[in-house]
């Protein structure tokens, strides 16, 4: 694994162990998750002990530890997308893609995430695919933006 | 962009913006908020690109403006066309040509786009006509559909920075903590703290330096008015932030963005880094002396980041943990240093105020809470979207002649509020005025601004299950009652909702939250139960029909419910080819039926059903 890129995101924020979090997010935008090899550069370079940085990535939702699949998919599950339908859409997600919340499929091609709100509450339920919104979900047309991907290897077109 | 070094550069930068946008006969604002994006409004920004560079002179003479939010998510992608103000909803990017060629070029409305009212039958032209804003005093979001948030010169178009001008030059700092006092601006997050008076806690407070932080932390499950001024307005935020600070004696500023609010993030950012350019931000901001810049701070989609202290340990790098408030955030806050936090909606109040005065703004709203507030009107109403209007408005205004009323012709029961530190109020109480303090009264809160409808079709058991879930899986894990007690609480409701439940779980259940409630360290724990009391106090019998009698009057617990067809089927065999399990038989043109033993209770046949025959008991 090249940590090269790690390295230079530390330097980028001055090795301030206050930019902890920041330091994550960019390691993460550029790995897709947070390598543990990774992890340890962060901590080496701002002098903090492992563990603590371990803590740090482990708190918080946005970042995960395991590497993710070549689609996002993340299903809002905010008060609003909830009243809305949104369980029975995490129903049909779930037995599409034969994963749960936090996981990826095997042949690495999906990752399904929940969230607690996107904040696009007026169109709800929202479903994010691969960074692009989607409102007034039904389970329905969530099988149908499945099968779009699957069929479209180079990803999803609205 | 060029460099404003004196209060004189300020004032000849905006004359030469309005100079130049005199040009320009006509405005065509197309939103780009979040909600609009999902409808695909970025193709309809460049089909407008594509076509007024087509025509002749058109293009010097249309200013095409990518816009923040206006509210009306739902009806989105939103164009408006200035000055003649026509509201387009759900606009296609196959309808530019029309637009252009119809009213740009002849001055006629396309019909078809118009929004038209239901119950009077007639078409609507300008936004203001529109029920969903007719009522509605729109103060803070006025600017989202006039300005460009990537464009500090639009902000400036429109009167921006001119208060903290006046701030800096016209007022002593003590004067302009004074004026927010007089305002009677309290805390928009939600705890309704005056404003003023935490200013005044920490300009006094001992130690340098001092700092204020926007929380644009905006955590609460259907909220997202923070949001929208965030992505369309920036620059109100970073005003109110430089008027906050010069009044405090601050030097640096924090925007903590969370995590899931990308575009907020980039909007920022940019105003940010606009403001540093031009020399808003910065040594000797105007030629004043006043030193102040500010840095923003993502979040890591942690909910309890929300709360001050949390939130704090967060900037810092740490895990958000929130700690005892026994010595306050405004004496020992950030690193230890004397920090003043104000949410979004707070901040974006601020150069109204210095600029209209806080007689003005005390002149709206009820006699202890003052001023306008946003809300985020979301779940099973008709009209969703941002509603601005002022303090003490009842909650039937809000919900019927704002909102529309029902949806799918199920009766509204209650609307949430609060998020998970609020709760759920009934229809019987609709006439309370909403305000920091009356819904407090009826076990809610008015909270940050969300405000979820909910009807038949909701299971309020189902809602208080899912509040302690939300509120179990983001405790921070500090404190017991909080980490354990949730996952107690939860426990029974899974129970409950499953048809577990006995003659003492709603007892247990009541005992248990009072104990969370009286023992949690932060306001996270300590207002945890409240969606439960609220729930257990408005709707017990909902909860009495799960256990004694195993069912689920709203049809939403899939162990307690069960899935039929009615006679009024057609036979058309939409249900019976969607279901994964194969569990429905019949044939064409006949009367369908489930066989009960295979049926996954998914409810794809009910959502496939054109005859609505699919029924739950």
């Amino acid at each position: 694994m090249d940590l090269k890129t790690v390295d230079l995101i530390v330097d980028r924020h001055q090795e301030k162990r206050t930019a902890l979090i920041s330091i994550l997010h960019d390691v993460q935008d550029r790995y897709k998750y947070l390598p543990i090899e990774a992890l340890k550069v962060v901590a080496s370079r701002l002098r903090m002990d492992i563990n603590e940085v371990y803590g740090v990535a482990t708190f918080y939702k946005s970042f995960t530890l395991v590497p993710q699949g070549k689609h996002s998919i993340t299903l809002c599950l905010g008060t609003a997308c909830h009243v809305r339908g949104g369980p029975k859409i995490l129903r049909e997600l779930k037995s599409l893609l034969r994963i749960e919340p936090g996981q990826t499929t095997p042949d690495k091609q999906f990752s399904l995430n929940v969230v607690n709100c996107l904040g696009v509450c007026a169109i709800g339920p929202v479903m994010m695919v691969d960074q692009k919104f989607y409102g007034e979900m039904t389970s329905i047309k969530a099988k149908k933006i499945i099968e779009k991907i699957n069929n479209k290897p180079s990803g999803v077109k609205s | 962009m060029r460099k404003v070094k004196s209060l004189k550069d300020l004032e000849k930068w905006r004359e030469d913006i309005l100079l130049k946008e005199k040009r320009h006969e006509m405005i065509v604002s197309v939103c780009g908020g979040t909600g609009c994006q999902a409808y695909d409004c970025q193709q309809v920004k460049e089909a407008f690109q594509k076509e007024l560079t087509k025509t002749k002179n058109l293009k010097e003479k249309v200013a095409l403006k990518v816009t923040g939010c206006p509210g009306f998510c739902e009806r989105g992608p939103l164009v408006t066309i200035l000055p003649q103000d026509i509201f387009y909803q759900k606009v296609k990017p196959e309808d530019v040509s029309e637009i252009i060629s119809k009213t740009i070029q002849k001055g006629k409305k396309v019909e078809r786009l118009l929004f038209e009212d239901s119950g009077a039958k007639q078409k609507l032209t300008s936004a203001n006509e529109i029920p969903f804003y007719r009522s509605q005093m729109r103060v803070l979001l006025s600017r989202n559909d006039l300005i460009d948030p990537t464009h500090i010169e639009d902000y400036l178009s429109v009167g921006g920075y001119q208060s903290l001008a006046k701030a800096l030059f016209k007022m002593e700092p003590t004067a302009i903590i004074e004026e927010i006092k007089t305002s009677g601006l309290r805390g928009r997050g939600g705890a309704g703290y005056p404003t003023g008076k935490k200013w005044e806690d920490c300009k006094k407070a001992p130690g340098t330096p001092k700092y204020v932080i926007c929380n644009c932390d905006e955590g609460d499950p259907g909220a997202f008015m923070d949001r929208a001024l965030m992505e369309g307005n920036p620059h109100s935020v970073l005003e109110g932030m430089l008027i906050g600070a010069y009044a405090i004696g601050a030097s640096q500023g924090y925007i903590y963005v969370r995590h899931e609010y990308p575009l907020a993030h980039k909007n920022a950012e940019i105003a940010v880094q606009q403001a540093r350019k031009v020399g808003l931000l910065g040594k000797n901001i105007l030629d004043s002396g006043f030193d102040f810049d500010v840095e923003i701070s993502k979040g890591g989609g942690a909910f309890v980041c929300g709360e001050s202290t949390a939130l704090i340990a967060s900037i810092e790098g740490r895990v958000g943990e929130p700690r005892s408030k026994q010595v306050h955030t405004v004496k020992q806050g950030l690193w230890g240093k004397p920090t003043n936090l104000n949410n979004v909606e707070t901040w974006a109040n601020v150069p109204l105020i210095i600029e209209k005065g806080s007689e003005w703004f005390s002149s709206i709203g009820t006699e202890k809470s003052k001023g306008t507030k946003i809300f985020s009107l979301v779940g099973k109403v008709k009209n969703t979207g941002l509603v601005e209007v002022p303090m003490g408005m009842t909650l039937k205004k809000i919900i019927f002649d704002i909102g529309g009323g029902q949806q799918n012709g199920k009766k509204i029961k209650a609307v949430q509020t609060g998020g998970p530190s609020g709760g759920c109020i009934p229809a019987s109480l609709f006439h309370l005025p909403v305000d920091f303090d009356s819904l407090t009264e009826a076990g809610s809160m008015m909270g940050s601004g969300g405000m979820i409808v909910m009807d038949e079709g909701t299971c309020m058991v189902d809602v208080a299950k899912y509040f302690v879930h939300f509120l179990q899986e983001e405790s921070c894990g500090k404190c017991l009652p909080c980490r354990e007690g949730l996952k107690r609480m939860g426990g029974i409701l899974d129970d409950i909702t499953e048809g577990k439940g006995d003659g003492e779980s709603l007892a247990l259940l009541q005992d248990l939250a009072e104990v969370v409630g009286d023992t949690s360290l932060c306001g996270l724990g300590k207002t945890a139960p409240n969606p439960v009391l609220s729930a257990l106090r408005y709707f017990r019998s909902e909860f009495e029909a799960h256990i004694h009698k195993k069912r689920c009057p709203a049809g939403v617990c899939t162990p307690l419910i069960q899935y039929s067809i009615s006679d009024e089927c057609t036979g058309c065999g939409a249900c019976a080819k969607i279901c994964p399990t194969q569990a429905i038989e019949g044939k064409k043109k006949q009367v369908h039926h489930i066989l009960t033993e295979l049926c996954s209770k998914c409810g794809s046949c009910k959502d496939v059903c054109k005859a609505e025959a699919v029924m739950i008991q």
